[in-house]
């Protein structure tokens, strides 16, 4: 009985200890720095990579879900290599990849907010894959805005995933029942604010307009736009100084603040985390707002949807050309099968077969024209917008603007839901925050 | 007090003593209880018994607190690693961030709300389930109920009730004529803190109910017997023999209910994420917007988590000493 009594326990020590150092090892990996240098594979390799057979792994952000599983299912099915996708929530996806950059656990690709990828690339996230753009016949034809912010330093490690841009999207059966064009969106912010104020007499639940109140990557998204499209910046071309106290600036903060007070905005605008902040339009709520062009599918399904550049004060046009940058990680062993996946991406039957059927935005200037696009009016208004759009770069870009605490939201809150008397002040504390 | 706690130590005592019958006068007479010496196997058995608890303090606790303390002391960036050392420096823009004491205010504002009306909820739902004997198990059934939910899901539920998109709340208070207009329950910092109390104290007042039920149970019937034989009035017997004899229950659901305020974290992330306005910024939620929404510096925020502890421990360390019932002091 003692003798059966004390194996058990020698037993059980013995477990634990095993349990314990197995943890203790999980540990000490978690706890490494991961400043081991990225394999250097600028001019390895052919330009269409190795399809072997391999299973690749790679991350995405959730709001590219939709565009990431088409992408995914079309590889595997004339592929070799199989990839498997995890989608990360959008709040999520930056401490996900952090910690596993951390411990040298980052996926064998994963894409990247196009705003957080001069960071990311900094930090030694990304393989260099300068070389392996090179050797591909449409180089030229890449997006430029989301090449130049996968550039550090001469070299290039990201190539574009899925364009996001985004555009003015109006209801055009609530336009017909105001008694608005439904064939034509707004041209300048003014007549913006007078259609939205026009559809908001309708009453019954419908209101003009909509926007993430208290979303500052919604806000970056949609807004930055009409200071662009005013022919003004939003930042230096460092990236290190703040222009959003200018009096264009002034002016769509103005113009927002007129349709808070004049109760044209849904209900929960001044609330809106950026959770929902596309729901309300979906669900035919809502006459006109800047929009995410990579939803016109969805949209599609529940309302009848107009698309319009999205205009500045006095008109023009401008869009913000986001969506997400994918390279191959840091971490990655299985380069070559890796960089596959990112040719066959680029290729015609990646961005017009899967992209442009699906209506969204493709990321080679020479596939703007396909028998998708020209198919939809809408698509060529998006593609246009897409050609004049700019995306913004700098280092500090999530602190500064998409941050929950960012000064960017302070900024944007003071100046449509409180007096705007401290724009100024605002402004100077983007600045303190990107100068960093 | 001294009932509660005799038990358990002529328990301990007498497990230890050789069952001889003089024990208990050779103690009494002050003489030091001889204990036996425990020998070798005996010594082995004891630490092997420690040992698993043992082994998990060290790898779950230890190990990642002095991980976290090598942080703190270290600049630390979320996506590039370990850099060398930085050591006063994070702590210096830890206390410098502008939001380090306004979290702080908030923080223990949200305490104070959080410990008075569940405590005191959770008191005097105790006290109702005791009394009445019809609806006892219906009552107590009711408000424990949401206990079982998590945090985190229950936290979801009441963003549904209160978005101002799909919200039912709102409507309903517009259609029975209380409110002119539809409320933004989380979109004033006022109403965001207090949105944010109402789902605690929906969540929790039944976890205190039953750690403070159990408490009312251990109190014996004979002294209440005796205050009614002395003729206390109603509330005389509350205060002055529920509330005291409670004490140790109270003790601990205070502890509990203000170390679990001052962690607050799961709420207000998936409330109100810390706005509107930066008003509803936790401490913890701060740790973790320098962690990951932005600043990306595990260094700084290692040093802010360790202030929290250093913290934790004194209010702690200070709670049980004003605990104690007097006699112990």
């Amino acid at each position: 009985m003692t003798h059966h009594r004390r194996t058990s326990v020698t037993r059980a020590v013995a477990s634990t200890l095993v349990i314990g150092l197995t943890a203790l090892g999980l540990a000490a990996c978690s706890g490494s720095d991961g400043d081991d240098a990225p394999g250097s594979t600028a001019d390895a390799g052919s330009p269409e990579g190795t399809d072997d057979g391999t299973t690749l792994t790679l991350w995405t952000r959730a709001p590219l879900e939709k565009q990431a599983n088409l992408l995914v299912d079309a590889y595997n099915a004339s592929h070799e290599n199989q990839v498997e996708l995890t989608i990360v929530p959008n709040d999520d996806y930056v401490a996900k990849v952090g910690a596993a950059a951390g411990s040298g656990g980052l996926p064998d690709l994963f894409a990247a907010d196009i705003v957080y990828v001069p960071n990311w690339v900094e930090q030694g996230l990304f393989q260099d894959v300068t070389g392996r753009i090179d050797q591909l016949d449409y180089a030229d034809e890449i997006n430029p805005g989301h090449l130049e912010a996968g550039t550090y330093e001469d070299a290039e490690y990201v190539l574009p995933f899925v364009l996001d841009v985004s555009v003015l999207f109006y209801n055009k059966d609530l336009y017909e029942q105001a008694g608005l064009d439904p064939e034509a969106g707004p041209t300048s912010l003014t007549e913006f604010a007078e259609q939205a104020k026009a559809v908001d007499e309708l009453g019954g639940g419908v209101d003009g307009t909509f926007f993430g109140g208290n979303c500052g990557g919604c806000l970056v998204f949609t807004w930055f736009p009409m200071v662009w499209a005013a022919d003004q910046d939003v930042m230096n071309a460092e990236g290190t100084e703040s222009l959003l106290a200018s009096d264009t600036a002034k002016d769509v903060y103005a113009t927002f603040k007129d349709l808070v007070d004049s109760d044209a905005v849904g209900a929960g605008t001044r609330d809106e985390t950026g959770a929902t902040w596309v729901a309300p339009f979906q669900e035919g709520k809502i006459g006109v707002m800047p929009y995410p062009a990579t939803l016109l599918s969805t949209a599609d399904e529940t309302v009848d949807v107009g698309v319009a550049p999205i205009p500045g004060p006095d008109g023009g046009g401008s869009t913000f050309v986001g969506g997400d940058g994918i390279g191959i990680s840091k971490d990655s062993e299985k380069t070559d099968q890796a960089w596959n996946f990112l040719s066959w991406l680029m290729s015609e039957d990646a961005q017009v077969e899967v992209l442009a059927k699906n209506g969204d935005v493709v990321s080679r200037a020479d596939l703007t024209d396909n028998e998708y696009s020209s198919a939809d009016p809408r698509v060529v208004t998006i593609n246009e917008a897409a050609a004049s759009g700019r995306t913004p770069v700098a280092r500090n870009f999530q602190q500064a603007f998409n941050a929950p605490d960012s000064p960017w939201l302070t900024l944007v809150r003071n100046a449509v839901f409180g007096d705007a008397s401290s724009i100024d002040a605002d402004n100077d504390e983007i600045t303190a925050v990107l100068s960093q | 007090m001294s009932v509660q706690s005799a038990p358990s130590s002529s328990r301990r005592t007498g497990h230890q003593l050789p069952p001889t019958g003089d024990a208990g006068t050779r103690r009494r007479s002050g003489d030091a209880p001889r204990r036996r010496r425990p020998g070798r196997a005996q010594s082995a058995r004891g630490w092997a018994y420690a040992a698993p608890t043992a082994v998990f303090v060290l790898v779950f606790f230890v190990l990642p607190v002095l991980l976290v303390g090598q942080m703190s002391a270290s600049d630390w960036p979320l996506l590039a690693g370990n850099q060398g050392v930085n050591f006063p420096e994070n702590f210096e823009d830890a206390v410098n961030h502008r939001f380090f004491w306004d979290s702080i205010v908030f923080t223990l504002k949200y305490t104070v709300i959080a410990t008075v009306l569940l405590i005191g909820l959770g008191l005097g739902f105790a006290l109702l389930v005791q009394e009445s004997s019809r609806w006892k198990s219906f009552l107590r059934t009711a408000i424990l109920v949401p206990s079982a939910l998590g945090l985190a899901s229950a936290s979801l539920l009441f963003y549904a009730l209160y978005s101002p998109q799909v919200g039912p709340i709102s409507p309903f208070l517009e259609r029975l004529g209380l409110v002119d207009e539809p409320v933004s329950f989380l979109g004033s910092p006022d109403g965001a803190l207090w949105s944010t109390v109402f789902l605690i104290v929906w969540r929790f007042a039944g976890f205190y109910m039953l750690l403070l039920m159990v408490g009312l149970q251990g109190i014996p019937h004979e002294v209440y017997e005796a205050a009614r034989m002395d003729g206390a009035s109603r509330w005389q017997t509350f205060s002055r023999v529920t509330v005291p004899l409670l004490r140790p229950s109270l003790a601990l659901c205070t502890i509990l209910c203000v170390t679990g305020s001052l962690l607050a974290f799961d709420q207000f992330y998936i409330l109100t994420k810390g706005g509107p306005d930066n008003s509803t910024i936790t401490v913890v939620q701060l740790i973790y917007n320098v962690a990951f929404q932005g600043q990306n510096d595990l260094g700084v925020a290692a040093a802010l988590s360790i202030i929290v502890l250093g913290a934790l421990v004194l209010i702690n360390v200070a709670q049980v000493r004003g605990m104690r019932a007097p006699e112990e002091k």
